[in-house]
């Protein structure tokens, strides 16, 4: 087997793995956002749900995460009666969503706290709501304080989708295996693997740049 | 006492152990400007600040418009005023911050009309129309479509007085308006407020280190120091003969 046959099974799984970052960043990025805001909340219930959640998540390995939500759930709802077996897909995506949109909420509480008491008090004078003052006063200007982690728990994300090819989702890692164990040909398979997995990482960032520049282009203005 | 726009009675504030209002009486008339001049950390900015509802009280009556700002009368008690009520009292003022405090996200333009299309309800068109007045009072109708970070100290300053404005309060606030900028910036930025205090029958209430400025433009100068009113009286007596030891101290102090 010429190694270029090996790029039709590979870009197959890498495709896997493209939908699998894009979509659980951004169930990430909800997540982040709602439970962010929600560790802020003067609202002790809603306060102490988002403290649990990100602690819990953060806590815990993503392997354990999706293992749990993969074989430990199904039964689970057997024993109270609920069919909760998830596809690979929904498992994965989860999984990765929830570990990252944690890690996230950490970065939008702190970039909304960084948002200079100066502006709040601007906001109260004119006589702004407390929510209108969150949203269209101080996360405007915290989003561009989040970018930059922001695009590095993505492509932390792009790497830990990985994980998921041992819940035998057909990604990237589970195709190059595959191939692996068909031929043996280790060295030319990783060596594959790696460029590509480095490739989308590059794309990720320059993507991620773009958001970036996109949500502060108000600093930019002008100069 | 019956034209008193605003007053406080025996007002107490304190920060910790630190008690920086102590039992301060002091009013303003409708119409009225007033100078507030004395001494870093006399509470100057404090007062202002719980004009504007930044802040707190810990003890006495504060009234805007003859109604307690920071209670509610209800069944015939002065409790604590909920959120309705500071919002309502709110609307009557307007506060110019020293560090400007513009939103930096938002164009001037945007800066100007976002409250009164947010809070009052106004229209965008009408919102427009009414910074664009205001922009002109200021001399920055070119600059509508600016970020704050492209203008000069004394622009951002003037954008911060159309900004407070655009609310149409009745009493407006300036906590050393011009204390943050460059000196050769401080003469366009008290154009504009002389020229407000002399066209308009708003109520002001200006801190400041400006003290010809403030001789120019008040009917009223108060001396705090420590929490208290000192002395007061008309530019006039309290900068040409002031009766207080630390009036003279302190008038002496900043004029050399
Ligand atoms: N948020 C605060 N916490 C603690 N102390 C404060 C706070 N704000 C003001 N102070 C203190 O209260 C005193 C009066 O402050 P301020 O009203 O700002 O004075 P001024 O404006 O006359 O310089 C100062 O000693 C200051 O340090
Ligand atoms: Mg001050």
């Amino acid at each position: 087997m010429h190694w270029s046959e090996y790029l039709l099974p590979l870009t197959e799984g890498a495709w896997v793995t493209v939908q699998l970052t894009v979509y659980s960043t951004i169930l990430g990025g909800v997540l982040a956002f709602v439970f962010g805001i929600g560790k802020l909340s003067s609202n002790l219930a809603i306060k102490s749900v988002s403290v649990g959640y990100i602690e819990v998540f953060r806590g815990t390995s993503l392997l354990v995460q999706l293992f749990w939500l993969y074989f430990a759930l199904p039964l689970a709802g057997m024993a109270i009666g609920i069919d909760l077996r998830l596809p690979p897909v929904v498992a994965g995506v989860l999984a990765l969503g929830l570990n990252i949109g944690a890690y996230g909420a950490e970065v939008v509480r702190g970039a909304i706290q960084s948002v200079h008491q100066n502006q709040r008090e601007a906001a109260r004078a004119l006589n702004f709501t407390p929510r209108q003052t969150l949203f269209n006063i101080v996360i405007p200007q915290a989003i561009p304080e989040m970018m930059p982690s922001f695009g590095n728990l993505a492509v932390q994300n792009l790497k830990d989708t990985a994980l998921v090819s041992l819940i035998s989702l057909g990604d990237l890692t589970f195709r190059a295996e595959q191939i692996r164990n068909f031929t043996q040909d280790s060295t030319t398979i990783y060596t594959l693997l790696l460029l590509m997995y480095f490739g989308m990482a590059v794309v990720l960032t320059i993507i991620m740049r773009i958001v970036e520049r996109f949500a502060g282009r108000w600093r930019m203005a002008g100069s | 006492m019956t034209d008193a726009i605003i007053r406080f009675d025996k007002v107490v504030k304190r920060f910790g152990d630190l008690t920086v209002l102590d039992e301060l009486d002091f009013e303003v008339k409708k119409g009225e400007k007033v100078s507030i001049i004395g001494p870093s950390g006399s509470g100057k900015s404090t007062v202002l600040r719980i004009l504007m509802t930044l802040e707190g009280i810990d003890g006495g009556v504060v009234y805007v418009d003859g109604e307690p700002l920071w209670h509610e009368l209800r069944e015939g008690a002065l409790l604590p005023a909920g959120e309705g009520h500071l919002r309502r009292m709110r609307s009557k003022l307007g506060m110019v911050f020293q560090q400007f405090n513009l939103f930096p996200h938002m164009t001037v333009m945007r800066n100007i009309t976002e409250a009164p299309v947010k809070v009052l309800g106004l229209s965008r068109k009408d919102a427009h129309l009414r910074a664009e007045e205001l922009l002109d009072l200021v001399g920055l109708a070119d600059q509508a479509k600016k970020f704050p970070h492209q203008l000069s100290g004394g622009q951002q300053q003037r954008v911060g007085i159309a900004r407070a404005l655009a609310m149409r309060p009745s009493i407006l606030l300036f906590d050393e308006p011009t204390s943050a900028l460059d000196p050769e910036l401080v003469g366009e930025v008290l154009t504009v407020i002389g020229r407000l205090a002399e066209e308009h029958d708003l109520t002001m209430l200006l801190v400041t280190h400006e003290m010809r400025f403030a001789r120019e433009i008040s009917d009223r100068v108060c001396f705090f120091d420590r929490g208290q009113i000192r002395e007061e009286g008309t530019p006039e007596e309290l900068f040409t003969d002031p009766s207080e030891d630390r009036t003279r101290e302190f008038l002496k102090a900043i004029l050399d």
